[in-house]
């Protein structure tokens, strides 16, 4: 599926990956391990998924003012999502991965997706974010 | 947006590169919150100094190598280190985040930061911004005490975007720094519970848990409460930022912008009401706790720091016992606290009877602090909430007063 949105922090290359749909918004800091790329929110009904490398569907955003630290370290890590895509835009997602670009180099797309777009992802299902 | 001819010069890179990211992480912000120009800001409390990895140190570093200087007064939140009990995280154990946290707290103090080391700024006389106040905060218990208690006004600016903001004493105008988005659109109604609930110990962490998960990020409304110490709202903001995203909600009657629910809500109809039952009470009192009994390894008090006032009550509660010697009882606070207890003459009445007061840090943080496993008791929803996924601990939440029986007796007591 190619996802259809508004790009609120653009990669340098258009990207293709499994998807992780989230049912419930996820804290990264608190929520995800920076250390195995897994969900850790023992409360969270993914825990223990993998998003190291994949796609990241979240409805909404939820969570800590540790959030921009613990994305950004797993994507210096490569222990993160290669994409997210948010229902609900989030000023701590993006200043992760913008800090992450200028310190690393490391892009990973912040995509805003409508509710009928997160409604047609399938967890697992392969997804294309088409580049800038 | 707009932008003034001095926003434009530091996105510009003329002022040098730290001024430049900055502007550039606080423009993407502003065009994802809708904002169409910045608000100057006169105090910030930051989360940047607490060492979450690799990218904490590399950001810092990164400031402090090109020179970047802070516009405004900025205070410190908690770390992951006690610089004066090194044994509570040896660095023997865990060298690196022992290291990474040490320098980052350097690098924060150089660059011009008041170090406090809290999470409850807001006990502290110089960093208790006003009613109407444009601030940054950063740490969600905060956010939420700072916008819902004192009425000063931010959004909740995480890591590497409060220190933008406090470089650049400005950040987006909108949300929760407008009138508009401090409204409440989400009533919830404790009025159908009888006066021994509403006094009961644990009720306002549950009542916070219950708003963050019924309000998500909306600005909630509670109604029905007739009286909420400082202590007491400090609570409900600190489970209710944890719980769902809230970085503000009124208390009808009792915070400053809520005199009646009508000023609470702007005029408006509510788009959700919630009431707050004896058994949602019960049902969220259970799902605090991984395991409800048993024998305790540790218990954990003090998230978000502990005031003088819940020092006195655990003096009080402790009457002179000594806790069970098998399990370690920690008791998190700031510098400041802690000064004041020791004027009391409180610290050696609490170290007399085993409850170590550990300051800079908090205990639900990883890695582990020393004694912090298997089943810990705590009085706090938010340690209560975190501490089983980023520690790996059993959990079971209860009074302040039934967390000191316990520690007494060295098993769960209820």
């Amino acid at each position: 599926m190619i996802i259809d949105g508004q790009t609120l922090v653009a990669g340098n290359e258009t990207v293709q990956g499994n998807l992780c749909k989230l049912d419930a918004p996820l804290s990264f800091w608190g929520g995800f391990d920076p250390h195995t790329g897994r969900i850790i929110d023992q409360s969270h009904p993914k825990a223990g998924a993998l998003l190291a490398g994949r796609v990241v569907a979240m409805p909404g955003s939820r969570g800590s003012s540790g959030t921009p630290g613990v994305l950004g370290e797993s994507l210096r890590r490569g222990t993160g999502p290669i994409g997210l895509l948010l229902t609900k835009a989030d000023i701590n997602l993006a200043a992760g991965v913008i800090a992450a670009a200028a310190l690393y180099e490391i892009t990973c797309p912040l995509i805003l997706i409508d509710e009928a777009t997160f409604a047609a992802l399938v967890d697992g299902m392969t997804v294309t974010l088409p580049c800038c | 947006m707009r932008l003034t001819d001095q926003e434009q010069h530091w996105l510009s890179g003329a002022s040098g590169k730290a001024h430049k990211l900055a502007m550039e992480m606080l423009v993407a912000a502003a065009e994802i919150a809708g904002a169409k120009e910045f608000v100057a800001v006169d105090f910030a409390h930051i989360n940047s100094c607490h060492y979450s990895g690799q990218m904490s140190l590399d950001f810092a570093e990164f400031l402090l190598a090109e020179g970047a200087t802070l516009a405004v007064p900025t205070h410190t939140n908690a770390s992951l280190i006690d610089c004066s009990r090194p044994h509570l995280r040896p660095a023997s154990t865990t060298p690196v985040e022992v290291a990474g946290a040490e320098r980052l707290m350097q690098i924060y103090e150089a660059l011009g930061c008041t170090t406090m080391w809290s999470c409850a700024p807001y006990q502290h006389a110089d960093a208790r911004p006003g009613l109407g106040q444009q601030i940054i905060g950063s740490e969600s218990n905060a956010v939420s005490f700072f916008n819902s208690v004192l009425g000063a006004r931010t959004n909740k600016y995480g890591d590497m975007l409060d220190v933008c903001g406090a470089i650049t004493g400005r950040v987006p105008f909108a949300g929760l720094h407008t009138d508009e988005g401090r409204l409440a659109s989400h009533v919830v109604r404790v009025d159908a519970l009888d006066d021994d609930t509403l006094a009961g110990p644990t009720f306002h962490h549950l009542l916070g848990v219950i708003v963050g998960r019924q309000s998500g990020s909306r600005v909630p409304a509670i109604s029905g409460l007739e009286t909420a110490t400082e202590d007491q709202l400090k609570a409900i903001a600190a489970a209710a930022a944890t719980a769902g995203s809230v970085d503000m909600f009124h208390v009808v009657g009792i915070t400053p912008e809520a005199p009646t629910l009508d000023d609470a809500l702007g005029g408006r109809t509510a788009v959700k009401e919630t009431a707050v039952t004896a058994e949602l009470l019960d049902e969220t009192n259970q799902a605090l706790s991984t395991r409800p009994s048993g024998k305790l390894n540790a218990v954990c008090i003090g998230t978000p720091h502990f005031s003088v006032g819940e020092f006195a009550e655990l003096v009080n509660y402790l009457d002179g016992r000594t806790c069970n010697p098998d399990l370690v009882v920690l008791a998190t606070t700031s510098r400041e606290v802690a000064a004041e207890i020791q004027l009391r003459g409180w610290t050696t009445t609490l170290e007399a009877s085993g409850v170590q007061v550990v300051l800079d840090t908090c205990t639900y943080y990883a890695p582990r602090a020393t004694g912090v496993e298997g089943l810990v008791m705590t009085n706090s929803a938010k340690w209560a909430y975190y501490a089983p996924g980023i520690l790996g601990v059993d959990v079971v939440f209860g009074s302040l007063a039934d967390c000191v029986e316990s520690a007494i007796a060295g098993e769960v007591v209820r």
